[in-house]
């Protein structure tokens, strides 16, 4: 157990510093940062002494290994646009893109499994067609035109909902929360519709399969003839039965919602850490950038690891390959 | 049931409005595409931070709406020897933390400004020393003969000395080292608005100053709140001013120009931008990287210039990629500047046959290739401008390959020296032709002559610059001025493109008058 976990953990580690890797040696193509920081009539000679300043003079290897240098002990330098340090910033902005995924992530679930069920128990009738059709629109629809159509129908239209911001946001020991304020509720129901949509019609599609899969197995005609009610076969035993496949899902896709939320913050205005990066590309402000990706990659990463881990510790044949076949 | 369900549909329907917006006729929501980088008065020379420090903070002179010079806190200026500016002070103007603005506060201020790290200081270079000779009379020195220097002080705001003391902020934010200070979250102005509160890039509140010293026929100041968010998608920011979540949106797409003008809830006004847009042309190297043409730089011939110039339809542009949002203009020249001459927008007409006539003169009867570098995110549709222009140069012979890439890359590009054939925008925060030669025409040395990637460097327009910068008598400069033009005019390293048109979107209810600096002044908005 004990080298299988470093074995992975050290996989990890190296999954980090290709990404970081990767992701510094894009910065090249972003463009200069320079023109961004100051006003345009700084002189030829000011602007090659700030280029020195930043280090943007140095060869890439050097940057790199500085980057990583600080990185590891957790500094991760001053974001060029707000003159303030990347993790105090990232800090700041992280409630809200946590709060945004936690909510869709919800939504996704709690709507993707009832609508599964529905049109698996009910494959013929016309509401499940419809709901069907309607979930392709769903997978194939771009996040962005969702967002905006949704702020047509609900801001412009109907004016019910806000169609960009946070609301009022409440402080609770420097975690700023917007569940606690009725504006901070509002706010959130547009952003995560659109940011959930796309998981939960793939998990109603998962639900559904899986439904049907479950259906046709001995043990369930065996409690029909067994004459169970229709509640207890599809709730206590088809649908237990189908829920580990979604809950994999649904783990690893979580990783999915927080990276792709950089969409749905940019066209809701939402506060969070992708709409900074959004802002950061826009204004090469590279710091910020590369302490975004390596959050993002760690966080897949970690996933991944509990995600190994907990099979390691469900499934038995993976301690069996792993050499330490012991006897207990 | 359906009809239940339309019923509940409307009645949480207006439940729901009843408690969203009751936001009250005397706040003013404004929305631009990015924050201010910063509160700090002189740590950044950029539009949106100037547009909020503006509403915090008074400049000693002030540009009108208009565009026109106008006192601010100072009331009046004269140059009393060929070095020196008198600058007679405002009398009974507070800060907002009640302390009396004197002559102190203003040397102060323009002495913070004129030094490193401050972003204003290439400005106020000129400046060698501030006087103060009573409280209410400064005195400023400059190294040469200044004429234009209450043209330079526009942008320079007024901080309190005792206040910039007591925080520790006697010297500006060094941005660009990634410093941040007291002045950068909080503000302590003259200005017609104070600071209530701000949270870079979400939301910066401002509150009426009541005490404010201007006129209320000039300054109604009927916004008592002014909330400033940031919207960085422009289909967000035009769907919260038709939802009524906003009042006044800078950036509107020039493509829903049109709808925003039919809605009843929406009035729409433009003015011409004090910014020009051009073609940019390397001719001095002898032989350019970006070319199909061997040995030789086809840019460095004159008539090959002017074949470019004659080729391009700019009524077309104006009609189809602009939509009638721009000024076809004939010089680089912003038409508020001084020194611009109504004849200087009288542009070569096109006329494609004479430019192929021109290219055969030239020595190149079949055209030649060439590549051609554009932004895709700076000017207004920048990137459709430069596809239509690729195709005008094809019907001449010019193949021009578009390079259209995000401006981080382009401008870092041009800085480089590495494009021979490429667009840019300039405007004039100055409002004088001094700062398009200083900048775009001077040869360029390291100190002038910083945008001139052209390779153009001419003795007698060195000689002209240098000399504008320092005559004082106006007559004489404003020759120079127009001899210069000539040269600049005559030597078409730069073909002309348009005017920009900028556009302000707002609630019907709403009136602010529109600035050619993109810069809304909120005390000066009015309600219905």
């Amino acid at each position: 157990m004990f080298a299988f976990v470093v074995r992975r953990l050290l996989q990890s580690v190296i999954v980090m510093l290709v990404v970081g890797l990767i992701s510094f040696s894009l910065f090249n193509f972003v463009g200069d940062p320079i023109n961004n920081m100051v006003g345009q009539e700084t002189t030829t000679q000011q602007r090659e002494q700030l280029r020195e300043q930043l280090g943007l003079n140095d060869p890439f290897p050097v940057q790199f290994a500085r980057f990583v240098g600080n990185a590891v002990q957790g500094n991760f330098g001053i974001s060029y646009r707000m003159a303030r340090p990347v993790d105090t910033v990232i800090a700041e902005r992280l409630p809200a893109t946590v709060e945004l995924a936690f909510v869709s992530a919800l939504f996704a679930l709690l709507v993707g499994v009832t609508l599964g069920v529905y049109t698996a128990l009910n494959r013929a009738g016309w509401t499940s067609r419809l709901v069907m059709t309607a979930s392709l629109i769903g997978v194939s629809l771009p996040t962005f035109l969702i967002g905006i159509l949704l702020i047509w129908i609900f801001a412009v239209q109907l004016q019910w909902l806000p169609s960009f911001g946070r609301g009022e946001v409440v402080s609770i020991g420097g975690w700023r929360t917007g569940f606690l304020t009725e504006s901070g509720l509002r706010a959130l129901i547009l952003p995560a519709i659109t940011l959930g949509l796309f998981q939960l019609t793939l998990i109603m599609r998962l639900v559904r399969a899986e439904m049907l899969e479950v259906l046709r197995t001995d043990y369930i005609k065996f409690a029909r003839a067994r004459g169970l009610s229709n509640r207890a076969i599809n709730f206590g035993h088809a649908l237990k039965n189908t829920m580990v496949p979604v809950i994999t899902i649904t783990g690893l896709q979580l990783g999915s919602i927080v990276a792709f939320a950089i969409i749905t913050e940019t066209v809701f205005q939402w506060p969070g850490v992708g709409l900074l990066f959004i802002i950061a590309i826009r204004f090469v402000d590279i710091p910020v950038m590369a302490a975004y990706l390596v959050l993002i990659a760690l966080l897949f990463v970690v996933i991944n690891l509990v995600v190994d881990l907990l099979y390691y510790a469900v499934d038995p044949r993976l301690r069996v390959e792993s050499g330490s076949a012991r006897a207990h | 049931m359906k009809i239940k369900a339309v019923m509940f549909g409307l009645l949480v329907g207006t439940a729901l409005t009843g408690m969203a917006f009751d936001a009250s006729a005397q706040t003013l929501r404004f929305a631009s595409q990015s924050d201010a980088l910063t509160l700090d008065p002189h740590g950044q020379n950029e539009g949106p931070t100037i547009t909020i420090l503006h509403q915090i903070y008074d400049p000693l002179v002030m540009r009108w709406h208009d565009m026109t010079l106008r006192p601010g806190l100072a009331l009046s200026w004269d140059p009393v020897e060929p070095t020196v500016w008198e600058f007679e002070l405002r009398e009974g103007v507070t800060f907002h933390d009640g302390t009396p603005f004197t002559a102190e506060d203003a040397a102060f201020s323009l002495d913070r400004a004129r030094v490193p790290p401050s972003d204003y200081r290439n400005y106020v270079s000129s400046i060698s020393e501030v006087q103060v000779v009573d409280d209410h009379t400064l005195r400023i020195v400059t190294s040469a003969p200044n004429p234009i220097l209450p043209q330079q002080l526009t942008n320079i705001v007024m901080l309190s000395k005792a206040w910039a003391e007591e925080h520790g902020v006697e010297a500006a934010q060094d941005y660009a080292g990634g410093e941040e200070n007291y002045a950068v979250r909080n503000a302590n102005g003259t200005g017609p608005y104070r600071l209530e509160s701000r949270e870079p890039d979400v939301r910066t509140v401002l509150l009426r100053n009541d005490d404010y010293w201007g006129d209320r026929e000039d300054f109604p100041m009927e916004a008592e709140r002014v909330v400033f968010t940031p919207v960085s998608s422009a289909a967000t920011r035009v769907a919260a001013l038709l939802s009524g979540e906003l009042d006044l949106i800078l950036y509107p797409p020039v493509q829903d120009l049109q709808r925003l003008e039919q809605s009843p809830d929406i009035q729409v006004k433009n003015t011409t931008e004090n910014r020009t847009i051009f073609l940019g042309m390397n001719l001095g190297a002898d032989d350019l990287e970006n070319d199909t043409v061997e040995g030789a730089n086809p840019l460095a011939d004159k008539r090959v210039r002017e074949a470019i110039y004659a080729a391009i339809d700019i009524d077309a542009i104006q009609r189809v990629v602009m939509r009638g949002q721009s000024v076809p203009a004939g010089s680089i020249a912003p038409t508020y500047i001084n020194g611009y001459q109504p004849a200087f927008d009288e542009r070569l007409s096109a006329d494609q046959d004479r430019a192929r006539a021109l290219l055969a003169e030239a020595g190149y009867p079949d055209g030649f290739g060439i590549t051609f570098h554009c932004p895709n995110d700076r000017y207004n549709n920048d990137e459709g401008i430069c596809q239509a222009l690729v195709g005008m140069l094809g019907q001449i012979g010019i193949e021009a390959s578009l390079v259209a890439q995000t401006r981080s890359i382009h401008f870092q590009q041009l800085q480089n020296g590495e494009l021979d054939f490429y667009m840019l925008g300039w405007g004039v925060p100055t409002f004088d032709s001094e700062y398009i030669f200083n900048f775009l025409y001077h040869t360029r040395d390291g100190n002038r002559g910083s945008w001139n990637f052209t390779g153009f460097s001419d003795e007698r327009m060195d000689e002209l610059v240098a000399g504008m910068t320092g005559e004082t008598d106006l007559a004489a400069r404003d020759a120079m001025i127009a001899e210069a033009w000539e040269i600049a005019l005559d030597n078409l390293n730069y073909v002309p493109l348009h005017h920009e048109v900028l556009n302000w979107a707002m609630r019907a209810n709403v009136d602010t008058p529109i600035r050619a600096d993109n810069s809304p002044r909120f005390a000066a908005t009015t309600f219905e």
